[in-house]
């Protein structure tokens, strides 16, 4: 929403007041013998009536900013008012006043969509003969009305969120905190929730306080409170953060090379902050207004396009990370990783899965997918929450047999196969499957003697893991106390110690910070261009662009296979040349829910 | 309004949650079935070889009472080699060796000696099985003089009689003690379980956002499921008194106000585990290991406490749910006996308090 909205739309409330104040907040959580600084000397003043974005990768501090300012913690200094009230001494009345939506949405998953509401409406004390009315709207509102006698349980993760989100308006709050209301659910879910908050502020004037870790979320903010490590980075409107990079952003386009090349060359030359692919060509920021040697960058490629664009929120997020910490070593390219792959050519089917369902009871998780993925390939599973993403991924590890259809990995069936097979590949789960208590090293020991590496060539892989994945320094660490970024990593070395041809990554990239996803990116780029095939899923739309190809997935099915670039093509309308793959994702889902009801 | 919104989303999930209905009402049946049927303290039927090597009617006359006792399921072998391999192949827990020179020998001076081998791996049954031999073989010594009307006099004549349970069924001092462990798991498992399940599902993160108090909250846990434990507690009883033919000597209303307090007990102990422990997993072996085992260990439900050592003894003291049994034990089989009900609920109302006072200090509306 815009500047002017904002301010016209108040009610009652004269511009200037604030809502939430932090002075000094210093919060510590004590985890072992760990000391963690989840919030540090925080300084915060957030208005009346807008919306206020709290921006930051996991571990930020968004969720302690949240829960102090609703009274549920108690900060270790430093005095946090809200409405006018303390939230550590009144936390009764400031819970009495304001509404808060946990990460989780807070529902009960076996009461009906009704009874929680009941149950809210209750706990909220709203009167009676006021409840009829105030349900009614925000039924409405969410659109959950012929939903109301469905368990909680039974929703769609898009279903819960709003659910969540009516429950706690239920007794219309002055301030309104939502934890990360929209992370993992599908992005039109995602549009709706913020269409309905853009409506409470607008027409109620409420005050609203939303955490994220979707960066081009912050951009619909009135004002972003920039959070890293626990430290304010900034808060300032979203557009002020991204002025002072205006001139520093541009697209490349490079005819004729792969565009991942591209950004791996760019990504490592010099002055760059950023670089990332965006559809066909690779978005690029400068450390100054300096117009790139764009073919010293590219090391010789004549008819690369440099056209300079918009500088967006992100950039100024990437810069601000890229100050405080140093910039990743070059990543060298792993030379000591088999190259053996590379024989057989691109046009080997190595993943072949054709008809696949899974059932859980009567429900069905996967509904008759059928995709291949070549050798050498990124593949990208894309979709929300509950989409099936996992489940696919189960059955073709093997760790979950199909209710109907084939599947071939490597041209083996994985459920079948000796474990000569399963050493074939590489699996790295959503939770990152570490032993927590392990030191890293430990980790890696452990992961290369599963796979039978021994001796010197067990000593070599671990010497490498560490160099690779810059775990140098962090050997004798136990694992468990890693940040994310770190455990992510050790993670996917694990999942690498016995050279597999395949890597299966689940979630690889949720809840690490931009930058280390970045990092990510780059490396699986290095395996691709060695021959191994990648098959990776993600709720993360800007991510679809790194794969080589992708099927979009939504409840169960796929909706759209192919290149990343076809399948925006295919969404491109007369309103929307060029749509991003968020926008593709909407019409796709659209397209079939209008398909699905006219079937009856 | 809250507290009435609380519990009913509480029944809700009680009525939806087929687990909660398993452990208050199907952990009952089981477990008072298992211990109903399927343990006794008493031996019965207990295998034991006769090794009579020189059969005659003196001998039968000695082995007959081995036959006519329904302790004893005895047979007879003629050679001690393989009276001991039965012992051995555990095909009989005892053996009673007469041998060849059994009937000369009683016509002797210094009488004739008969050898009893007893398998001795469960202290508790071979002391039983070395009691009833004796049984067996004091009356046949009885017989036999009455019918030579020559022995010795008996000195003293033994009048036994057992009170409370007469028929010494075990059954009947058993079940009542269950009652105190299943009320246990109820109470204590139960809560801490369904406390900890709101952690994990981030439920407890919305709820302490409202304007509950934290007295609520407790409250509106407390209620629903003191009402579950007591209907669990009315199905034992039933079950008691109906299947197992446990006698109710003492007042129903007395039982019920036990049961009572010594719920609220459990209750305290399970919400106490849940405001430490914040996953299923963790509450769960806490109060299997910090309710449930001693009540089943340490309550004097099986166990004498009087012939435990004394620090263990002082144990006993902390755990609730030996009061309880012993208010259910008297209750049942002996009935109103307020020299012993009254110090044991005075207890139980000490231990209430105390736990539920913690729980209430210890529960802020903080997510530390």
């Amino acid at each position: 929403m815009n500047d002017n909205e904002a301010t016209t739309h108040h009610h009652g409330s004269p511009p200037d007041q604030v809502v939430l104040e932090f002075k000094n907040v210093s919060k510590t959580f004590t985890a072992g013998k760990r000391k963690i600084k989840a919030l540090d000397n925080v300084e915060v003043r957030v208005p009346a009536g807008v919306i206020t974005g709290l921006i930051g990768p996991d571990g930020a501090g968004k969720t302690t900013l949240m829960r102090l300012a609703a009274g549920l913690l108690v900060p270790d200094t430093g005095t946090i008012t809200v409405l006018g009230l303390d939230a550590t001494h009144d936390s009764l009345a400031v819970q009495a006043s304001i509404g808060y939506m946990p990460q989780r949405f807070g529902l009960y998953e076996d009461l009906t969509v009704q009874e929680n509401l009941d149950l809210y409406a209750d706990l909220q004390g709203v009167a009676r003969d006021q409840r009829v009315d105030r349900y009614r709207e925000l039924m409405r509102m969410t659109g959950l009305a012929p939903f109301t006698s469905r368990l909680a349980g039974r929703l769609s993760g898009g279903m819960k969120q709003k659910l969540g989100l009516a429950c706690t308006l239920i007794h219309p709050p002055q301030l309104l905190l939502l934890d990360e209301p929209t992370v993992g659910v599908d992005p039109v879910s995602r549009r709706e929730l913020w269409s309905i908050v853009d409506r409470l502020v607008r027409e109620q004037g409420m005050s609203v306080v939303l955490s994220t870790a979707y960066l081009d979320e912050a951009e619909q903010c009135h004002e972003v409170i920039m959070l890293h490590l626990g430290k304010l980075l900034g808060k300032k409107p979203p557009g002020e953060f991204s002025r002072k990079l205006e001139g520093h952003a541009y697209t490349v386009r490079a005819p004729g090379l792969n565009k991942r090349n591209v950004q791996k060359k760019l990504a490592q030359g010099a002055g760059v902050i950023d670089a990332v692919i965006q559809g066909e060509r690779v978005r690029l920021v400068m450390d100054s207004t300096e117009r790139p040697a764009i073919k010293e960058l590219l090391e010789g490629s004549d008819d690369a396009l440099l056209q300079p664009v918009p500088a967006r929120f992100e950039d100024s997020f990437i810069a601000m990370l890229r100050s405080q910490t140093s910039k990743p070593k070059s990543l060298a390219p792993q030379t000591d990783f088999n190259q053996r792959r590379r024989i057989g050519g691109g046009d080997n089917k190595v993943i072949e899965v054709h008809d696949v369902a899974r059932r859980f009871g009567d429900f069905y998780a996967v509904k008759h997918v059928t995709f291949d993925v070549k050798q050498g390939e990124v593949f990208g599973l894309l979709g929300a929450n509950g989409a099936g993403k996992s489940t696919t991924f189960r059955m073709l590890c093997g760790l979950l047999p199909p209710s109907g259809g084939q599947l071939r990995v490597a041209g083996l069936d994985l459920r079948k196969a000796a474990a000569a097979a399963r050493a074939r590949i590489g699996y790295m789960s959503q939770k990152f499957s570490l032993y927590g208590n392990l030191s890293v090293r430990q980790n890696l020991n452990f992961f290369s003697g599963v796979y039978g590496l021994h001796g010197q060539r067990r000593a070599a892989k671990i010497a490498w893991a560490l160099q690779q994945f810059e775990l140098e320094g962090q050997a004798d660490a136990v694992s468990s106390d890693l940040p994310l970024g770190y455990k992510q990593r050790l993670a996917m070395a694990c999942a690498l110690m016995h050279e597999p041809e395949i890597l299966f990554l689940d979630e690889p990239t949720s809840g690490v910070d931009p930058l280390a996803r970045r990092e990510f990116w780059l490396r699986i780029n290095e395996l691709a261009e060695q021959g191994v095939t990648v098959l990776v899923t993600t709720h993360f739309m800007e991510e679809a662009e790194y794969c080589d190809r992708l099927a979009i997935m939504s409840a169960g099915k796929i909706l759209a296979l192919g290149v990343p670039a076809e399948i925006k093509q295919e969404a491109s309308s007369r309103e929307n040349a060029d749509p991003t793959m968020e926008d593709a994702f909407i019409s796709l889902i659209q397209a079939d829910e209008e398909e699905s009801e006219s079937n009856g | 309004m809250r507290l009435r919104g609380l519990m009913r989303k509480e029944f809700l999930q009680i009525l939806r949650d087929p687990s909660s209905i398993a452990i208050a009402f199907l952990m009952p049946v089981v477990l008072l079935l298992l211990f109903g049927y399927g343990v006794s303290l008493d031996a019965e039927n207990v295998p034991i070889t006769l090794v009579v090597e020189h059969p005659s009617a003196a001998t039968h006359r000695f082995t007959k009472g081995f036959w006519g006792s329904n302790y004893f399921d005895p047979r007879q072998v003629p050679s001690i080699q393989e009276g001991v391999r039965s012992l051995l192949t555990h095909q009989a827990n005892g053996l009673v060796y007469v041998r060849e020179d059994f009937a000369e020998s009683l016509e002797r001076a210094d009488g004739g000696a008969i050898q009893v081998i007893i398998n001795g791996v469960d202290a508790n049954n071979a002391r039983l099985i070395s009691g009833y031999v004796e049984g067996v073989w004091n009356d046949w010594i009885r017989r036999e003089s009455q019918a030579r009307g020559s022995g010795p006099p008996m000195p003293v004549q033994v009048q036994q009689r057992i009170w409370f349970n007469s028929e010494v069924r075990s059954q009947n001092f058993l079940v009542p003690g269950l009652i105190a462990v299943i009320m246990t798991l109820i109470g204590a498992l139960l809560t801490a379980l369904i406390m900890s399940r709101e952690w994990e599902r981030g439920t407890m993160e919305a709820l302490m956002v409202s304007p509950v108090a934290m007295r609520e909250v407790i409250i509106g846990k407390l209620l629903p499921y003191f009402v579950l434990g007591m209907g669990g507690m009315g199905l034992s009883v039933l079950m008691a008194v109906f299947l197992f033919h446990v006698p109710l000597r003492g007042s129903l209303w007395l039982l019920s106000a036990g049961a009572a307090l010594f719920l609220l007990t459990a209750l305290g102990m399970g919400l106490l585990i849940s405001t430490l422990a914040r996953s299923q997993f963790v509450a769960s072996q806490v109060a299997i290991i910090a309710t449930f085992l001693p009540a089943f260990i340490l309550s004097g439900f099986i166990f004498d406490i009087g012939s435990m050592p004394p620090v263990i003894q002082g144990l006993t003291h902390a755990v609730a749910a030996r009061y309880f049994v012993a208010i259910l034990q008297s209750v049942f089989l002996a009935g109103n006996v307020w020299s012993v009900v009254l110090p044991n609920a005075l207890a139980l109302m000490a231990m209430a308090t105390l736990f539920l006072a913690i729980t209430r200090r210890r529960s802020r509306k903080r997510l530390e």
